[in-house]
């Protein structure tokens, strides 16, 4: 961007930053879209919440200015340090916060309030980055094993799960915000790049789709029985040795465990995560005027912009409250109303743009800390963008969590806004590690 | 089996391949839901929009002179949206419509279920009166979900022709489920010309689109109204009655049953359609007070005044239809005007039966009308059936009866006015059920040819019949409106002649002659006759199962281009003479002249009472077996 090395744009990429500050300018112009009233039409009234989020953009600038003048090796050696001090932050929050709408995450700063939870995420991203660079740690590649091998094998692995896990259960158990809590599990893609044997991803992959299709299937018995027609026609194609024999037993084993297990897991699930779950399912009766409210009418709101949408401020669904939520973690239907299929495009574009480039940005790297940070930020964001859109389009159970840059609210921008800058600042510093 | 780095830097392609590829199935689901699938714009419109209703004006109805015949008052209905009643001052409520609060709980639940819902207004009370509704629009502002919605009803400057205009009422469930237009609580044309011409006089609703937020609060109007539609007003409706003939025929038939029918011959309009006993149409409009008095009138079972007998009562004929039978005769050339038939009290063939009065001698085809001699039809009736034409009489019957329906008996007229009934004459398969195949002739059933028997028309026929005798040969479909909107448009049916099966111009030369004659010495409504006028007219005296002969007469005036043709019977009334011949002729003078000028005659019948003597008689006769 500047030539002169002294300037703190020196280096950094300039694509992201514009669709950086695209994006943020849109979210935004439909905050005010989504809060929009007749009596309060000023953009900049800071008693309403396009004012405040105003302010938020202001901060996040200064936020973006100061991490690009901070020496990059910063980062790297307080890499623990922050996930250290967030840790902390997170569990005393706890009993320090101040409770809003049910749950405790809050720290309560003059009128506004801040969520620490939100910060974990680039404080867990650059530990782990910490962790995983380091020289002699290898994320094991291998998927098939002898017992005797693993923990040796894998030990590195599960620590760095632990580094995942560690906030995951806090924030879930502690502060009980499942929204920002599941976005830790994202982190495993980076595990993946880094070398973790596609055989657990796909593994997973099919322990999930068990697991819905065991949630569908009513005839538990039925399925389990399937199961084993299939496990055994699979020695039609394999060779028939002990050790297939062997592994596919294995195999059958944890997928019937799955299927007993989702009942059990879903028993034990809270009333209005099954009740998110049955709707995005359509399980039993769902009345739309009460659980399937929100989801519904979020539907009504997208699905009622059309191709070119209704025009900004034209909303009817959002501008006048049906759809809850829509400044913040529903931002999307504002979108979809008023800009309609072009709008909505356009923005699932330029999230999916900035993510892809920052992949790319990554792969160029040439230290492993910052190649590791770049791809746990693409997976964050991605994370994100998948859970926030997926839901109010019914593809997604409903977990509360915004649109990268985008929702309203100062924690989550600042937030993403550290998380991005931090990246940007290491990859603005990648020519000067070679001198 | 280590994987080098080149080979987990390809992985970038995967894991970018894999996001790509859930944004891909992203975009296919939004294209899907915004684009493809149109539930969701119509949930947005439900969610956002509440249409609401203007009504229009309920189009006026004058008639032929064009004096007011029908206007509306306005009217209040206290509509309710119940979600939006939180904090409503409920015992102010109750107190302003005199209700106790459990009426208030009951019609506030019932303004919940379906189909109504609790975020959409529905009546609370409908029609108030002008006090309550003074009295709520004070507090009205502490009444939160209350709105009022004004409508209009019908209001009659003078009490008449409720049976011909009808009234209005609320749209039954099935028609609003049928017809898209109406909802449930609209207003529409129950019976008379409400009924048939609902469509002009309704007009068109107009709907107001206002949008409302996910309170229901309405926030405002959408696109500043361009999407609404204006109420468009009712049109107009000219009746062909005559307010004056119609109000004074009224008169005339208190303290009676029966019927008046007056047409215009040359057009085929209704001057004035009378159903005695007559209700104030102002009785069935209003809330509260409607239901009472419909309640009441529909309980009436004596008088039935709701029954409208003009069009629905089956009278038997009578004499009158002597005229049909002279001119069929004649025009089969069975009879001419000097043909004479012997009468001996009484129809010689069959031992004096059918009987007949005393008319002094058998008379000649004008005179046999103006004296109505049973004998002199009785022959008449069986030279037709029985003429030498047809192989049997059966086909003979079958002619007559094609010849009498020309006329309009046995067939419905096809008028404007819902509910007419065709009356009936008798068929062929009807008499051999009765009597068995072959086991009729034509002296079984020579009694038609008096009008009797199974032979019945509802007076809107016998004053078609007269009609057409009027025109000498041909009339249109009566019809009671001249026309429908400012450019009076008339349907063209009712422009159309239609011509009975006599066209012979001597025959119904005879015919009026006779008819004149019962007017002058010698004739059975000579007492009836007037200075200045020619009126021919022709009486009847119907016997009947129910009680004393029903007195029949009916009428054309003047004689040479005849402005009114005119049929009146009055139930148990006796001699056609005495009671419906004068109201005839009053009816007749009062329409041409404007004015009568026979005082007496006129006070003996508006102050006639024969309903009082029959109904206590009709009392004593229900309740004897019970004394018993």
């Amino acid at each position: 961007m500047a030539r002169n090395e002294n300037s703190i744009f020196y280096g950094v990429d300039r694509i992201t930053l514009i669709v950086y500050v695209l994006l943020v300018f849109m979210g935004w112009l439909n905050i005010y879209a989504a809060v929009y009233d007749e009596e309060h039409q000023n953009i900049f009234d800071t008693t309403q919440k396009y004012g405040k989020q105003l302010i938020w953009i202001g901060g996040a600038a200064v936020i973006a200015f100061s991490i690009l003048l901070i020496d990059a090796n910063f980062y790297t050696a307080f890499s623990y340090g922050f996930y250290g001090v967030l840790i902390v932050a997170n569990i005393l929050v706890v009993f320090l916060g101040r409770e809003i709408k049910g749950s405790k995450s809050w720290f309560g700063i003059g009128g506004f309030g801040v969520q620490p939870a939100e910060f974990m995420k680039f404080a867990t991203t650059l530990a782990m980055a910490k962790f995983l660079s380091n020289q002699n740690i290898v994320v094991s590649q291998q998927f098939r094993l002898r017992l005797k091998d693993l923990i040796k094998n894998y030990k590195n692995t599960f620590i760095a799960l632990l580094f995942i896990l560690l906030p995951l259960v806090i924030i879930k158990k502690l502060q009980d915000e499942t929204g920002l809590a599941i976005v830790f599990v994202a982190l495993i893609i980076v595990l993946y790049r880094e070398g973790l044997s596609v055989g657990f991803l796909i593994f997973g992959l099919l322990a999930a789709i068990l697991f819905v299709v065991a949630l569908i299937v009513t005839n538990i018995t039925g399925l389990i029985i399937t199961l084993a027609v299939i496990a055994a026609s699979a020695f039609l194609f394999i060779k028939r040795s002990r050790a297939n024999l062997i592994g596919v037993i294995v195999v059958f084993l944890l997928a019937a465990g799955v299927v007993l297990g989702t009942n059990y897991v879903y028993n034990h699930l809270e009333e209005h995560q099954k009740v998110r779950i049955d709707v995005l399912l359509g399980r039993g009766n769902v009345d739309l005027k009460k659980e399937g409210y929100n989801v519904n009418q979020a539907k009504i709101a997208i699905g009622s912009g059309g191709f070119f949408g209704k025009g900004y401020l034209q909303g009817t669904q959002t501008k006048y409250d049906f759809v809850p939520e829509q400044d913040t973690d529903f931002i999307f239907c504002t979108v979809g109303e008023e800009w309609g299929f072009v709008g909505s495009t356009v923005v699932i574009f330029l999230e999916l743009f900035l993510i892809l480039r920052l992949i790319f940005l990554a792969e160029r790297q040439r230290s492993d800390f910052s190649r590791i940070y770049g791809y746990g930020v693409a997976a964050i964001l991605f994370f994100h963008l998948a859970i926030n859109i997926g839901m109010t389009i019914g593809l997604m159970p409903v977990i509360g969590i915004p649109l990268p840059f985008f929702s309203y609210g100062g924690s989550s921008l600042w937030s993403f806004t550290i998380l991005l800058f931090i990246f940007v600042k290491l990859d603005a510093n990648r020519l000067l590690i070679l001198r | 089996m280590s994987i080098n780095s080149q080979q987990l830097s390809n992985r970038k392609l995967i894991i970018g391949g894999f996001f790509c590829l859930i944004i891909i199935i992203y975009l296919c689901r939004l294209f899907y839901i915004q684009v493809i699938d149109i539930q969701y714009k119509l949930d947005a419109e439900k969610n956002a929009f509440r249409y609401m209703t203007e009504y229009p004006v309920r189009g006026y109805i004058y008639d032929r002179k064009g004096k007011l015949l029908v206007f509306n008052a306005p009217s209040y209905d206290l509509m309710v949206i119940p979600r939006e009643t939180k904090g409503c001052d409920t015992m102010g409520v109750c107190e302003v419509l005199q209700i106790t609060k459990q009426d208030y709980l009951k019609r506030m639940k019932k303004a919940c279920q379906a189909p109504n819902s609790p975020r959409k207004e529905s009546i609370f009370e409908k029609q108030m009166s002008a006090q309550t509704y003074a009295a709520l629009q004070e507090k009205l502002y502490r009444f939160k979900g209350f709105f009022v919605q004004k409508r209009t009803v019908r209001k009659y400057p003078r009490p008449i022709a409720a049976h011909l205009l009808g009234y209005v009422g609320e749209v039954s469930k099935e028609q609003a489920e049928k017809d898209p237009y109406y909802k449930e609580g609209d207003y529409i044309g129950i019976t008379g010309l409400e009924r048939s011409y609902e469509d002009a006089l309704r007009g068109k609703k107009g709907t107001q689109i206002a949008i409302t937020d996910v309170h229901n609060k309405v926030i405002g109007r959408y696109m500043d109204g361009k999407y609404d539609t204006l109420a468009i007003a009712g049109k107009p409706l000219y009746c062909s009655i005559d307010r004056d003939l119609q109000e004074y025929g009224e008169k005339l038939l208190v303290n009676k049953k029966g019927a008046i029918v007056a047409i215009e011959p040359s057009t085929g309009e209704i001057l004035c359609l009378i159903s005695g006993p007559a209700y104030d149409p102002n009785l069935l409009v209003g809330g509260k007070e409607r239901s009472k008095n419909f309640t009441k009138l529909y309980y009436d079972s004596l008088n039935r005044p709701l029954f409208n007998r003009a069009l629905t009562a089956m009278y038997p004929p009578g004499s009158i239809f002597k005229l049909i039978d002279a001119l069929i005769a004649q025009q089969d050339g069975l009879i001419n005007r000097s043909t004479v038939y012997p009468c001996a009290m009484g129809y010689p063939p069959m031992g004096g039966k059918p009987k007949c009065h005393a008319h002094g001698g058998g008379k000649n085809l004008p005179g046999s009308v103006a004296a109505s001699c049973n004998s002199y039809y009785a022959y008449v009736f069986r030279e037709i059936v029985d003429q030498r034409k047809y192989p049997n009489f059966i086909d003979g019957y079958n002619h007559w009866r094609d010849m009498v329906k020309t006329f309009g008996p046995g067939t419905r007229l096809g008028t404007d006015l819902p509910y007419d009934k065709p009356g009936n004459v008798p068929s062929v398969e009807y008499y051999n059920k009765v009597f068995g195949k072959n086991g009729w002739r034509s002296n079984t059933i020579v009694s038609l040819g008096i009008g009797q028997a199974e032979l019945t028309l509802v007076p809107l026929q016998m004053a078609n019949v007269v009609a057409s005798i009027a025109n000498r040969g041909y009339y249109y479909t009566p019809h009671s409106v001249k026309g429908v909107g400012i450019d009076k448009h008339l349907d063209k049916k009712f422009k159309e002649k239609h011509y009975v099966g006599v066209q012979d111009p001597t025959a119904y030369l005879n015919v009026i002659d006779g008819m004149q004659g019962a007017l002058e010495p010698g004739g059975t409504a000579f007492t009836n006759r007037l200075k200045d006028i020619v009126v021919c007219g022709k009486t009847g005296t119907a016997q009947n199962p129910h009680g004393d002969d029903h007195a029949v007469f009916l009428a054309f005036a003047p004689r040479d281009n005849p402005k009114i043709a005119i049929a009146c019977i009055v139930e148990n009334a006796g001699f056609g003479n005495t009671w419906s011949a004068p109201i005839v002729t009053l009816m007749i003078e009062k329409y041409l002249k404007g004015k009568t000028d026979r005082p007496e005659t006129e006070k003996r019948m508006l102050e006639g009472d024969l309903i009082t003597k029959n109904n206590l008689k009709e009392l004593a006769k229900t309740k004897r077996p019970v004394k018993n």
